[in-house]
Formats: C-alpha cells, structure tokens, sequence
C-alpha cells in the first residue's frame, strides 16, 4: 500500500475522524423515529455519510496520483495563535490598548521583517483608532484600560 | 409594471435618507478599499464589520453591507488591470486582457471600460432583481418544509457543482458545515449537541466566529507562507474614456457579460466569481474575430467586468426570496438579517417592502457612486497598493479579534475562532474550500427543521420528497447536475475551465 495522493489521503483521514467522531458522540442522544426524529437522528444520518464519503477519498489516495502537501510553515501560525489567544485570556482583566499591543507585535513577528519603529507606530495608530471609533464612536463595550487603571482612564476620557 | 414602479418607488424613498445615503456611500468606499487590496476579502471583511451593524437600523446596516460586496467588484478589477494583481477572485480574469493593455499604455481604457461595463451590468441586475424577486417570492411562499428541503438539496448540490476543485471534497466539506452548524441547543428537545458541557457551544458556534476564523485569520497565515513579492507598475493612465470605436466594439461583450452574469448569479452556487470566469470563456469562443484575448483585447476586460458585477448583484435573489444564500457572502447576509431579527425568506417581501425595495434601489445609487468616484480617485487607490502587506496584516488580525469579541462580549468565540483559523488553514493545504462548509454551517439547523416536519407531516414516509411535484422537480434538478459534473467529458471540461483561468 503506497500514498499516491496525499492531499487527499490526509483529506479522507480528516472527513473520517469528523464524520465517525459525529455518530459517536450522537450516541448519547435519542434517535427518535423517522416521524419524530430525536436530537441524535439527523447528526448520525449526515456523520455516516460524511465517513463514507471520507472512506472513498481515502481510498481514491491509494489508487491515483496526486499532489503532495505544500511545505507547513509553523512560525507564522505560531505567532499568530499565540497573540490570538493572549489577546483573549488578557482583554478583560488589561484592556484594549494592552491587548493590542500583545497581538499587533506577536502577529509581526510571524511575519518576514520585522520593523520595530514601523511596527509601533501600526501599533499606535491602531489603538487610537480602535478606542475612537469601536469604542467611543459605535460604543461596543470593550474595557480598554487595565482594571485598575479604569477611573484614571475614565478621567482622561478613554475608559468605558 | 406600474406596481413595478410604485415598488421602486417606495425603495428610492428610503435609499435616498441622507442618512442611507451615508452607508451606501461608507459601504461602495469600503468595498473598493478591500477591493483593492489584495489580501482580504469581501467576506473576512462583511464578518468583521457585523457586529459594528449591530446597532444601526436594519436597512442601513443591510444596504452598507450589500455596498461592500458589489464595491469590491469595481475595486478587484482596478489592481487587476494596473498591477496584475486581482484584489478579488472574481477579478482574475480581468487580469489577463487588463494587465497587457496597461502595458501598452491603455490603461485609462480599460479602467474605464470596466467601469462602464460595471456600471451598465450593475442597472440591468437591479431592473432583474425588481422583476424576478417578487414572482419567485410569490411561489416560494406556497413551499411546504418538504419543498424547503429539497430546495436546499439542490441549493448545496449546485454549490459544490460550481466549486472549484475536487467536487467529492467539496460535498464532504458541506456536509460537515451541517454537522457544525447543528452544534449548540437542539429547538426540539432543548438537549445541548456537541457542547461536552461547555455553556458557551449550547449557543452553537457563531458563523462570524467560523467566517473569520477560516477566512480572515487561516487566510492570512497562508499569505505568510510565501514571501511577499509585490513589484509596482506604475504606468501613466492616459485619459479614462475609451475611444468611441472601443466603445463601439465593446456593446455587444458588455451584453453578452451582463446576460450571463445575471442568470449566473441567480443560480445557488453563483455569485461574481463563476460569472466572470464564465463571460471570459464565452467571449473567447463568440467575440467577433480578429480575436486577441490574453494580448489585450479590450473586450475580455469588457465582459468578465460586466459578468462580475451582475452576477454579485442578482445573487441577492435567492436570498430575498427565498431566504437560501448563493454563496458565503450571502450567508453572511442572512446572519445580518438575522442579527437585527429579520428572518429571511420570501415574507420579508411583503411583511417588509421598505427594506427589501430599499435594498434593491440603494444598489442602483451604490452603482453610480462607483462609477462617479472611483474613476477620478484612481490616483488614490493606487497608492494604497503601496501599503506592504506586513501593514496590512496585523490590522486586520487586531479587527478580527475585536470583532468576534464583540458579538457576544466573550473571549471563548476569539479561541474558538483561533480553532477554526488552524482547521482553515489544514484546509487550504489539503485543498478543501472553505466556501461550501459556511453554506452548510448556515443551512444546517435550517435543513434539519425542514426535514423534521415533512416527515412528520408524511408520517416518516420518505417518498413524499419525490412524489410532490415541485420537490421532485428540485431534486431531479440536483441529480442532473451531479450527473452532468460526474460525466468524463464534462468531468474534464470542467476541470479545464478552472485550470485556464
């Protein structure tokens, strides 16, 4: 048995996983009847199609030629997530002009150059212009300073 | 025809609020700025800017919405033309007859073809929309959930038909859009699905959340993973009015484009990019001789141009009629709709003719503010081609990440987002399209309601789907188009059409 197509090889073995992954965990839930169809009905129907047609990808991967997987690159992604989820876990307890700062030079470094100047300055003008217009201008509640700083910034005029 | 114009009527009453006026006008510039640059696109950009929609009125958030999808035509084939760089997919095409007449100095030309084209496409899609939407939302208000059902059937099978790539994968990755999209509390039982004791999955799964995630953020990742390389054509444009005798070679490729784009748009599945692929193909073959397509033949800007901006235009048809999105711009449409509770489908027609006229006009003036800004501002745009995508990038992660946060006020949709940003990002190497999974994501719970009821209307018998009339006609249509994708000879041309553009 050799990979022919591991594109699709890797494509079958995700739609697989996915579709059996659905009709397990359906399990747990009433089928119900083709009149009353409980909450597990329609999931197993679509995950045993989804693994069926999973099976006939991976299949065809051994049969015919296809194109390998392009190289991963993991810094960027890397970077990136990382930043993401810093922003997430930090945004309530820092605020907005922290948060930015974390994710704007974690999502730089992902990338090829990095310039620092060139960066604070992105980051700079990003701040003022998410605290003008998300949350002074369309008043979407989100905290923008760090907890304990939030008078001194209501004072200035830049807290919610 | 008079109830046309009364209509009409109605909607130019609304569209021309100072205040709609505004949106429309934020929306054509936004979409020609995304448009422009390369790197994001009207659907990470339409995700991003919902929750900012959130507190407008509905019409005014719809009508900006709609602006940024139609502005982003006019804009994609303004770097196409000038720097060989489509901003859209849909603009790609343009690219091969653009680029090469900017490289002979006739660049104003084709701008301005390809705004005139735009423009003229773009008055003919709203005369469509005005005559079609209203009969077919007339027989979509007697479907039954069977009807429904099938009509999605044919929905995501047309969809994954028109996709590029391989279609199996396609249709698998539709079906896993449903089976995302019924995450979250079941309406029947109250049982949370697939929420592993989470509180915030018994919600489901936002499709902002999966719109960005695999779209904005797996995008930009995958940008990352080449260098950038971005050489600046400037060349002088010369004056933007074609010739007279360009302009006379032109009419019947605008026709043919406008026609095409139209029809095509309307179809589930289509949108402005199949369109433009598709006038460019058609051109080739009908376009009177001596033909000099890919050499810079003006009328393969003509056409594609026209094509595009029909197409993204009479795509809004299913939507306002039926309630079904065509493509994930739509989609995103209906969860704006649904955000300011509007449920769509063909009551909005009759229950709200204000928004659903107010709509359609306000395209009509979108169109001419595109055309009356966009080609003395052309100076502008093209500087704007200079900010590096390292710029660019952490921008649009920082908007993102507010965005998503916005929606629901909580960090958990900014990890779930991260989640669907890595899947996306899996996806593109493996070449799965994201598109049919959001089509899915959306229609899921839709479809599985529909499908609950006509078997509980049949009493579990599942041959009422093909013993109703109209129902069997739409899934006889779907087996059609399945079977004539499968068949070799098709199966190749298809692959071709792809492949040359």
């Amino acid at each position: 048995m050799r990979i022919r197509a591991p594109k699709d090889f890797w494509a079958g073995l995700m739609f697989i996983a996915f579709g059996v992954g659905f009709v397990i965990v359906a399990r747990n839930y009433a089928m119900g009847t083709a009149v009353r169809m409980g909450p597990a009905y329609f999931p197993t129907v679509l995950g045993g199609i989804l693994a069926l047609i999973g099976l006939a990808i991976f299949v065809k991967s051994l049969a015919r030629e296809g194109p390998p997987v392009p190289r991963i690159v993991l810094r960027p992604m890397a970077f990136i997530l990382a930043g993401i989820i810093l922003f997430g876990i930090f945004l309530k307890p820092l605020g907005l002009i922290v948060c930015a700062a974390i994710l704007v030079f974690l999502g730089a470094l992902g990338g090829h150059e990095f310039r620092l100047k060139e960066v604070s300055i992105l980051y700079v003008v990003l701040t003022v212009f998410s605290v003008i217009v998300f949350v002074k201008g369309l008043g979407l509640p989100i905290p923008t300073c760090p907890a304990p700083l939030d008078d001194a910034c209501r004072r200035i005029g830049i807290g919610i | 025809m008079e109830a046309l114009l009364a209509n009409l009527g109605i909607g130019f009453g609304v569209a021309l609020t100072p205040l709609n006026l505004l949106y429309c006008f934020g929306g054509v510039m936004l979409g020609t700025l995304i448009g422009v640059l390369p790197g994001i696109g009207p659907v990470a950009t339409i995700a991003m800017l919902l929750p900012v929609t959130f507190t407008l009125p509905p019409i005014s958030a719809l009508i900006m919405l709609a602006g940024i999808y139609y502005g982003a035509q006019y804009g994609g084939s303004t770097t196409a033309i000038l720097v060989n760089l489509p901003g859209e997919s849909a603009s790609v095409v343009t690219a091969l007859d653009g680029y090469k007449m900017a490289r002979q100095g006739r660049a104003g030309p084709a701008l301005g073809i390809a705004a005139i084209g735009s423009f003229f496409a773009g008055c003919v899609a709203t005369i469509v929309i005005a005559l079609f939407a209203p009969p077919l939302a007339e027989v979509a208000l007697k479907f039954g959930p069977t009807e429904y059902f099938s009509l999605m059937v044919l929905g995501l099978v047309a969809a994954t038909v028109l996709a590029h790539g391989s279609l199996i994968k396609a249709i698998a990755m539709v079906i896993l859009g449903l089976l995302l999209g019924l995450i979250g509390t079941d309406v029947n039982s109250g049982v949370a699905r697939y929420s592993f004791g989470i509180a915030e999955l018994s919600d489901g799964i936002g499709f902002v959340t999966v719109a960005m995630g695999m779209f904005g953020i797996a995008e930009i990742v995958a940008n990352l993973d080449q260098k950038e390389a971005r050489a600046i054509f400037t060349s002088k444009i010369g004056r933007l009015l074609p010739s007279g005798q360009d302009l006379v070679h032109c009419i019947p490729s605008v026709l043919r484009g406008t026609t095409l784009g139209s029809a095509l748009g309307i179809l589930p599945g289509g949108g402005a990019l199949l369109s433009s692929f598709a006038a460019y193909t058609l051109e080739k073959k009908t376009a009177r001789p001596p033909r000099n397509f890919g050499n810079g033949d003006i009328r393969g800007v003509a056409a594609p141009e026209s094509a595009n901006n029909a197409g993204a235009q009479t795509s809004f048809i299913p939507l306002l009629t039926l309630g079904i999105p065509s493509n994930p711009v739509m989609a995103l449409m209906i969860g704006a709709m649904m955000i300011q509770g509007i449920a769509p489908g063909p009551q909005v027609m009759t229950e709200r003719p204000q928004l659903f006229w107010g709509m359609i006009a306000s395209m009509w003036v979108g169109n001419l503010m595109l055309v009356v800004l966009n080609l003395p501002l052309i100076g502008m745009w093209i500087k704007l081609l200079t900010v590096p995508y390292r710029i660019l990038y952490p921008a649009i992660l920082l908007f993102c990440c507010v965005g998503v946060y916005s929606v629901n006020n909580t960090s958990f949709d900014i990890y779930m987002m991260s989640i669907f940003a890595v899947f996306g990002y899996v996806c593109v190497k493996l070449e799965c399209e994201p598109a049919p999974l959001i089509l899915g994501f959306i229609l899921g719970p839709m479809m599985e309601e529909n499908l609950r009821r006509a078997m509980l209307l049949s009493r579990g018998d599942p041959s009422v789907f093909v013993t109703k009339p109209i129902s069997a006609g739409l899934l006889g249509v779907a087996l059609v188009l399945l079977l004539i994708v499968l068949a070799p000879a098709v199966k190749k041309k298809r692959e071709e059409a792809f492949l040359e553009a």
